[in-house]
């Protein structure tokens, strides 16, 4: 546990000092790859510890994202307070999919997500006057809502937005690994690993499972609305079916349950095209080569996935019991 | 009357690519047990496969064959070499993994043909044929024709030839199958093969109407799935019968309910997929094979 401690304060403090060094754009970089960060942790606390499978996790960003857009474009409220509200928004439906989700096995779980996240622009642009349909909605130019051009702490515009959005992603960080070392976690696995033991051992399976989707949801919920402040933009394409599936490689990334692995999940999802274009004689100023490793990656990882189980079982879940 | 009749001839022109993919997708589902996520990214690499033939000089149909070929290569290729490893594996894993190919597919479609759309001339001319004061598309029939005539081929393999038989013993029940001297692994690959083919059909009769891109079979794929969701993800017969049955109910609804219009079409077959799912898993003619968790 102290070991644990020691690393995460490591982590925190080098994310902390990471920006002065580095030029304003790689700054706005970081500050997504903590969004995405947040996103993968509610992601695994789902597939990784429930072992609900989620393949339109983007679309609960999608639901966090347009609640932080439409309160500060129509209500005029400061971002940083529609992030609470986003995260009850998102959890709150995140609850409500959770319900019908008891009632499908693991294959129709992912081929349903999938599809809420294949058809959720075509809806986003349905309900225009809400949405603002394909336009999306613009957060440009709120200096008093934004504090964009005010300066606070002296930091510029970007080293605010990381910093809100490391401070978040720490935030949700330490609870969701509270909640995993918890009896709530506890649940979890035990229900994923079986059902039947689980339910014969006094698990109320169903509140569990819901309460995953719920939990996952809502972080998907703040990931979707610091997204939203970061880029000041968000519109039908800003959570394509492609997010959602970045997602789940992210997680896979993060050896399936293990919480440090989101991080490198996230890193990867916004780098690997810088690493792609090491690659002598291969433009990534297209997506196609990066796409390309990506889904490689997550290929590999899958045919290595009883290595990799083996290596994840030894390497976190001990951690979770033993911390207690 | 007239525009009803346009309505339905062409919703059956678009349920039967629906039904060739949803074939592809209830093929690999019955014998593996796995919902392939990147059967409609297949779908496009063929389809852009046979267009580069097509653009290197070749006429249409040699050109189909030879996609039809390349394509149920490819299939047994992928079930050699990334399913076959890991089939004993958690099921979940290998649908992960198929969400890995579409993902690279994807990209290296994009690679190669680049991202912008392509016109992709069919063999079948737009203009309409008018029959008795309806005008119909004469790519719409040939469409209709085309899925036809490839369903009932596939339809003949399985219940007529000694190697479809195979096929059904493999997958319905693999163990015993083994036991009487059916080779397992070569069914499953050749399931796989037969898929990729079946795909390719629905890529190269859709890629005319919706213009060739890389990401042209997304939404198409969603309709296959709730194609074969609709007709039962374990019956052949119900999957192509439910890809007809969607098109001509997606193009009606579409029609008719002005609410729904083009912009809530893919939102009604996803609501067709979590009503069939949540109300009769089995869907129309599958067994009660969907396990409630």
């Amino acid at each position: 546990m102290k070991v644990k401690l020691a690393g995460f304060g490591l982590v925190a403090l080098a994310l902390a000092v990471l920006p002065f060094p580095l030029s304003e754009f790689r700054t706005v970089q970081l500050a997504t790859v903590g969004a995405y960060f947040i996103a993968i942790l509610g992601l695994d606390v789902l597939t990784g510890h429930s072992g609900q499978i989620s393949l339109g996790h983007g679309a609960f960003m999608a639901v966090g994202g347009y609640t932080t857009a439409i309160l500060m474009a129509d209500h005029g409220v400061r971002d940083v307070w529609t992030i609470p509200i986003a995260a009850a928004v998102a959890g709150a439906i995140g609850l409500a999919a959770g319900i019908p989700a008891l009632r499908l096995s693991g294959l129709y779980l992912a081929l349903a997500t999938f599809g809420i996240a294949v058809v959720l622009p075509t809806i986003l642009k349905k309900f225009d006057g809400f949405t603002g349909g394909s336009t999306g909605i613009t957060l440009f130019g709120k200096p008093a809502q934004t504090g964009h051009g005010v300066g606070v702490w002296g930091l510029t515009n970007n080293q605010w937005l990381y910093a809100l959005t490391w401070t978040v992603g720490a935030a949700c960080f330490l609870l969701a690994w509270w909640l995993l070392a918890s009896r709530f976690g506890r649940s979890l696995r035990a229900i994923r690993d079986s059902e039947l033991a689980a339910a014969a051992s006094g698990v109320n399976r169903a509140a569990y499972k819901v309460g995953a989707f719920g939990v996952s949801a809502a972080f998907a919920g703040v990931a979707g609305s610091l997204y939203a402040i970061n880029v000041a933009y968000v519109s039908p394409d800003t959570f394509p079916i492609q997010l959602s599936l970045t997602l789940l490689v992210g997680a896979v990334v993060g050896l399936y349950g293990s919480i440090w692995g989101a991080l490198l999940g996230a890193l990867l999802i916004q780098f690997l095209s810088d690493l792609v274009g090491l690659v002598p004689h291969v433009d990534t100023k297209q997506a196609g080569p990066t796409t390309l490793v990506f889904g490689l990656v997550l290929v590999a990882l899958m045919l290595l996935l009883p290595l990799v189980l083996r290596l994840a079982s030894a390497i976190t879940d001990r951690g979770y019991s033993r911390g207690r | 009357m007239t525009n009803f009749l346009q309505q339905v001839v062409s919703g059956l022109a678009s349920g039967g690519i629906y039904g060739s993919l949803a074939l592809a997708l209830v093929l690999i589902h019955r014998s593996t047990g796995v919902l392939n996520f990147a059967q409609g990214e297949m779908a496009t690499l063929s389809a852009f496969l046979c267009f580069t033939l097509v653009d290197h000089g070749w006429s249409f149909w040699p050109a189909f064959g030879a996609t039809l070929v390349l394509s149920f290569g490819g299939g047994v290729a992928l079930h050699s070499v990334l399913i076959r490893p890991i089939q004993r594996g958690p099921l979940l894993g290998i649908v992960i993994l198929t969400i890995g190919l579409l993902i690279a597919i994807n990209g290296f479609d994009t690679w190669v043909w680049g991202g912008a759309a392509k016109q992709f001339h069919g063999p079948f001319s737009t203009e309409p044929i008018t029959v008795g004061g309806v005008a119909f598309s004469k790519q719409d029939i040939g469409v209709i024709a085309v899925s036809l005539v490839v369903v009932a081929l596939v339809g003949l393999l399985f219940t007529r030839t000694k190697l479809g038989l195979g096929l059904r013993a493999a997958a319905v029940n693999p163990v015993e199958a083994r036991l009487v001297g059916v080779r397992v692994g070569a069914m499953l690959a050749v399931g796989w093969g037969l898929a990729a083919a079946l795909g390719a059909v629905a890529g190269v009769l859709a890629a005319p109407s919706l213009f060739l891109e890389p990401n042209m079979m997304q939404t198409v794929l969603l309709y296959a799935f709730a194609a074969a969701v609709l007709g039962g993800m374990d019956s052949p017969l119900g999957a192509v019968l439910g890809g007809l049955l969607l098109g001509v109910l997606l193009n009606l609804a579409g029609t008719y309910v002005h609410w729904i219009g083009g912009e809530l079409r893919l939102a009604t077959a996803l609501a067709v997929i979590l009503a069939v799912l949540l109300v009769r898993p089995a869907g129309l003619l599958g067994r009660s094979l969907v396990r409630r968790a």
